[in-house]
């Protein structure tokens, strides 16, 4: 924070004594609003009746807890059959697309590009209404299929990332082409992607939460029986107080793993011959290479 | 096919709505994110903690979560909009902080030293942002802005759940009318295919035109 005041940017100048006093009285100013911004909510918090003890004292009890406990559950079984699945079909469809022959890749890639052009949730529906599933088969298959076609992207973009040499040295060398893939370009682009592939795993994680829409017994769906009890005074603000920080914690823990694996790889010396890839999910237009 | 001409007006009516839908909490995230863009960038500590603070929470809240709260709980503070500008609001208020990161990495991708060269030349802090860092820094956002707003296309189906008129909620119309649903859903997935080839094509176009080789 301190180091940007010092150094000129693209944008400002390094500060002289009169802009860094004007800077600490905006700063001053702008905290000042701030504070009154989160004064006035708790304030309507308190106006609106949300912290009366009706509203609270469910969640002391124990079958409250077990409910929101077995959500939570539900969540996270739900985000690890789908990571684990969507892996397999990524790394399925990846050498799909990387294929020699010319028909494997035309379907791979066209599979690819549906997926990922469609809303995650109308496949979910799909699945659920139409072909009439369970919730939660539903659920892992739409989030399966969608994620499993953007880490197929974002496994590919890592194996073409690898420079060059690499792949005309291993060949050079007299290996095959599924040696080639296995010994020298796969290990360094898994390297360089991981980032990017925990990243797209924070998405199905955040996505788990579309069961609630087709009644799956998730996270949110227990969050809101509990809302929507008449005998604890309809405590939906509570709930939300409650459930959001630890939904939003989860997705911020697997995002931060993301960020320090990217720190952490970029200093790696295996990584040399690829880039390492920030720790965001891909970002690449649709029908583009 | 007879799913499709029999209800065309239910069909069109919900294309209409997502498309509305994906144009307004487009303009808001747009511009919020711009917003929150400049603050991240800002010499003043707090505007920075703040847009940091907004980016952070957003990238990590589950959207549903977001629809969860915004459209069930803010009539609890007496705050009662229509279903579809609650619907705008949070969708625009999640894309923002993707559109804040990728304007964000726009302008850091612009060397210091145009900034510099702008300044020693005499130029103003509105002068130096409006004809060299921004005209640089938007030719390097149009692909992540381009699939960010695609994202929002596909994101603004969780409206529907939330009884908003949009394309998938068509579905529940027509199955209660004893439609064929496997068909009817043949012709949502092809509105989203339509609305997400548009917005690709055009930001491709974009690209093509302004565009850098990198």
């Amino acid at each position: 924070m301190k180091a940007l005041s010092h150094e000129s940017t693209a944008l400002y100048d390094v500060p002289g004594p009169k802009t860094e006093r004007r800077h600490k009285l905006y700063g001053l100013l702008s905290t000042l609003v701030l504070l009154a911004l989160v004064g006035w909510l708790v304030y309507l918090l308190f106006d609106t009746d949300q912290f009366t003890a009706a509203k609270w004292t469910p969640f002391e009890y124990k079958g409250i807890q077990e409910l929101l406990l077995k959500g939570l559950g539900n969540t996270l079984k739900a985000f690890a059959i789908s990571a684990v699945l969507a892996l397999a079909l990524g790394c399925l469809l990846a050498m799909g697309r990387l294929s020699e022959h010319k028909p494997v890749r035309w379907v791979a890639t066209l599979l690819v590009e549906f997926f990922r052009a469609m809303p995650v949730l109308v496949m979910i529906f799909f699945v659920f209404v139409a072909l009439k599933v369970q919730p939660l088969p539903a659920l892992v298959t739409g989030l399966t299929l969608y994620n499993g076609s953007v880490l197929a992207e974002v496994f590919r973009s890592g194996v073409n990332s690898v420079e060059r040499g690499q792949r005309e040295a291993a060949y050079a060398l007299g290996m095959r082409k599924t040696q080639v893939m296995t010994h020298v370009l796969v290990p360094q682009a898994v390297r360089a992607m991981l980032p990017a592939i925990i990243s797209q795993l924070v998405v199905a994680l955040k996505d788990t939460s579309l069961g609630y829409l087709i009644t799956y017994e998730e996270f949110l769906h227990a969050g809101k029986l509990i809302a929507s009890n008449l005998d604890y005074d309809l405590p939906f603000i509570p709930v939300v107080l409650v459930i959001s920080p630890i939904y939003i914690g989860m997705c911020m823990l697997l995002s931060w793993f993301a960020q320090w694996v990217s720190k952490r790889q970029r200093r790696n010396p295996k990584t040399e011959a690829a880039d390492v890839a920030s720790a965001e999910p891909g970002t690449l237009l649709p029908g583009r290479q | 096919m007879d799913v499709l001409t029999d209800n065309f007006s239910t069909f069109g009516k919900g294309f209409v709505g997502t498309v509305e839908l994906t144009v307004y909490a487009s303009i808001l995230a747009l511009v919020l994110g711009f917003v929150m863009a400049s603050f991240r960038v800002a010499p003043v500590g707090s505007f920075r903690a703040f847009g940091t603070a907004w980016v952070t929470v957003l990238r990590n809240t589950p959207l549903t979560l977001l629809f969860f709260a915004v459209l069930l709980g803010l009539p609890r503070f007496g705050l009662v909009l229509p279903f579809k500008v609650f619907a705008v609001i949070a969708l625009g208020c999640y894309t923002s902080a993707f559109i804040c990161e990728a304007l964000r990495s726009g302008i850091n991708t612009v060397p210091r030293g145009q900034g510099e060269a702008a300044r020693s030349l005499g130029m103003t802090f509105g002068q130096t942002l409006s004809t060299v860092v921004l005209p640089q820094a938007f030719r390097s956002v149009i692909p992540p802005v381009g699939s960010t707003l695609i994202a929002l296309a596909k994101n603004s189906a969780i409206a529907g759940a939330f009884s908003v008129t949009e394309l998938l909620g068509t579905y529940k119309t027509l199955s209660e009318l004893g439609y064929n649903i496997i068909w009817t859903f043949v012709w949502i997935a092809v509105g989203y295919l339509i609305i997400t080839l548009a917005i690709s094509a055009v930001f491709n176009v974009l690209e093509k035109r302004w565009g850098v080789a990198r």
